[in-house]
């Protein structure tokens, strides 16, 4: 591919961008402008917002989640690659040696899973 | 120049045209009108055109126009910038993934013939492929895909980050925990179809569907990978954020999720992009497990099955039928999956959260690399 063939994604991501551009412009210029402080607070349910959202601490767990995320995606980030040339090593008659030395990348994360799941990392409680 | 404009023409067709079109349709008949049938309601029917209720199409047009016409309300000390950039971030991802989803294969300016010897493929004779039914011919289309997906993940975050509310930050952590969860198995029940197909670009693996196993049983991606459609089906709900999975906009625990602080026409934004979300997912899963556009049997050249070869309507008459009989079937499969996906968020009542994340992390993501290890295996062995 050149440069050139690159072009409609360009032109369709201008146009998304436009088009987003000019829907926040009509709803800012359309809609009427009545700010009340009571309409300006934070939803909780009818009552007073207590607490800063932005400043409290939430479970550890979301951290857990994306530490998890990173490895096994670059787990696939790694098997992809793999996966696409696997139609040229086997046809060099490299099949079982391309598939043994992936068995064993995928084992080592699949200990990994398991070892993580042993410990409790993918309890949720 | 001629370039742009086509690009542009093929752009407002696809995207503007039938994305937007199924996308803001889904939000009238299949959020409101299906639902109402499932629960046995009647549904919007009091907007009406003239006296007519014209299935309900009169409240959606309404809704839009209702939505500009609203205040556009920003909370205060919320981060004004990122509350006004982040339905953009939700919007623009679920648009410009469509640049690789092909609707039809490429245009040949010769004859298109069928080699049955060579496992049925096409090729183009006395002239060349020309791209008009797909916005863009990407090489590595599928990895475009994901990675725009995945972008998305941002908006919900900042969203919910930027709202300054409690509602909207327990909904963005959810979404994005849930969104990245999923990605994996998603990406991993992949690599087993692109071992197979032997290409990420995606029209060449509708292409590759066409084949035929004993000259009868087109080699989809649903009948090569079973287990594997099974699990990016699943994964690729979970992505949309539609029910069962709807857990970061858990109106009964959390208002609405990132979205809480939203309204007037980002509000719109923000719906619009999740449904188009849910369009993207559905052509993925048409494009890379149903066939694409793919029509068994029908090829450019003639119907052909077992060793019959039929040309109704003569040569040239046929390569255009086919053509409209191949993007008829690219819509309605995705049209399929889409109601697939809304009787799905209509029928089953929502997940936990940590169910959720038991779903993902404890079985679906070793099943997708259990998968991933018997695919190989047996291509190995084969």
């Amino acid at each position: 591919m050149v440069i050139a063939d690159y072009l409609p994604l360009l032109v369709l991501t201008a146009m998304a961008l436009g088009v987003v551009t000019v829907i926040i412009c009509l709803a800012q210029f359309f809609g009427p402008k009545n700010p009340t402080p009571e309409k300006m607070m934070p939803y909780e349910s009818g009552s007073d917002p207590i607490g800063e959202p932005q400043a409290t601490r939430f479970s550890v767990k979301f951290y857990m989640v994306a530490i998890s995320f990173i490895l096994f995606d670059l787990e696939t980030i790694f098997v992809i690659p793999w996966a696409m040339s696997w139609q040229d090593s086997a046809a060099l008659g490299h099949g079982l040696y391309s598939f043994a030395v992936m068995a064993i990348f995928l084992s080592i994360l699949t200990v990994g899973l398991v070892y993580e799941w042993s410990q409790g990392g993918l309890e949720w409680d | 120049m001629a370039e742009i404009l086509l690009s542009v023409v093929k752009i407002a067709v696809i995207v503007f045209g039938f994305v937007m079109l199924v996308a803001s349709l889904m939000t009238l008949l299949g959020d409101r009108k299906q639902s109402a049938k499932i629960q046995n309601r009647i549904g919007p029917n009091q907007a009406r055109f003239f006296g007519f209720s014209l299935a309900g199409i009169p409240h959606f047009l309404a809704d839009g126009i209702k939505m500009i016409l609203k205040e556009n309300v920003t909370p205060a000390q919320s981060n004004k910038f990122l509350h006004t950039i982040a339905p953009g971030l939700v919007f623009v991802p679920a648009l410009v993934g469509w640049a690789v989803v092909p609707f039809m294969d490429h245009y040949c300016t010769g004859t298109v013939q069928t080699l049955p010897q060579m496992n049925y493929t096409e090729v183009c004779v006395g002239g060349e492929w020309k791209n008009y039914f797909s916005i863009m011919h990407f090489n590595s289309g599928l990895l475009f895909a994901f990675a725009i997906a995945a972008v998305s993940v941002y908006g919900a975050a900042i969203a919910g980050w930027a709202s300054n509310s409690k509602f909207s930050l327990l909904g963005g952590l959810r979404s994005s925990a849930q969104m990245i969860s999923y990605e994996v198995s998603m990406g991993l029940s992949l690599a087993g179809v692109l071992m197979i197909y032997g290409t990420l670009n995606l029209n060449e693996m509708v292409r590759m569907q066409g084949n035929m196993f004993g000259d009868w049983l087109p080699m989809w991606g649903v009948v090569v990978q079973p287990l594997a459609f099974f699990l990016f089906f699943l994964a690729g709900l979970a992505e949309t954020k539609r029910a069962p999975f709807d857990l970061p906009e858990d109106e009964s625990v959390i208002v609405a999720g990132y979205i809480t602080e939203y309204s007037s026409m980002k509000f719109a934004m923000m719906q619009l992009s999740e449904y188009a979300a849910t369009v993207f997912i559905a052509a993925l899963i048409a494009v890379i497990f149903l066939g694409g556009w793919q029509v068994p049997y029908v090829y450019a050249d003639g119907i052909r099955f077992l060793d019959n070869h039929w040309v109704p309507f003569g040569e040239d008459a046929w390569y255009w039928i086919s053509i409209f009989l191949r993007i008829g079937a690219m819509v309605f499969k995705i049209l399929f999956l889409v109601w697939l996906q809304f009787m799905m968020r209509w029928t089953l009542p929502r997940f936990r959260y940590d169910q959720v994340m038991t779903l993902g992390w404890k079985i679906l993501l070793p099943l997708s690399i259990a998968n991933l290890f018997v695919t190989a295996l047996v291509l190995a062995i084969l």
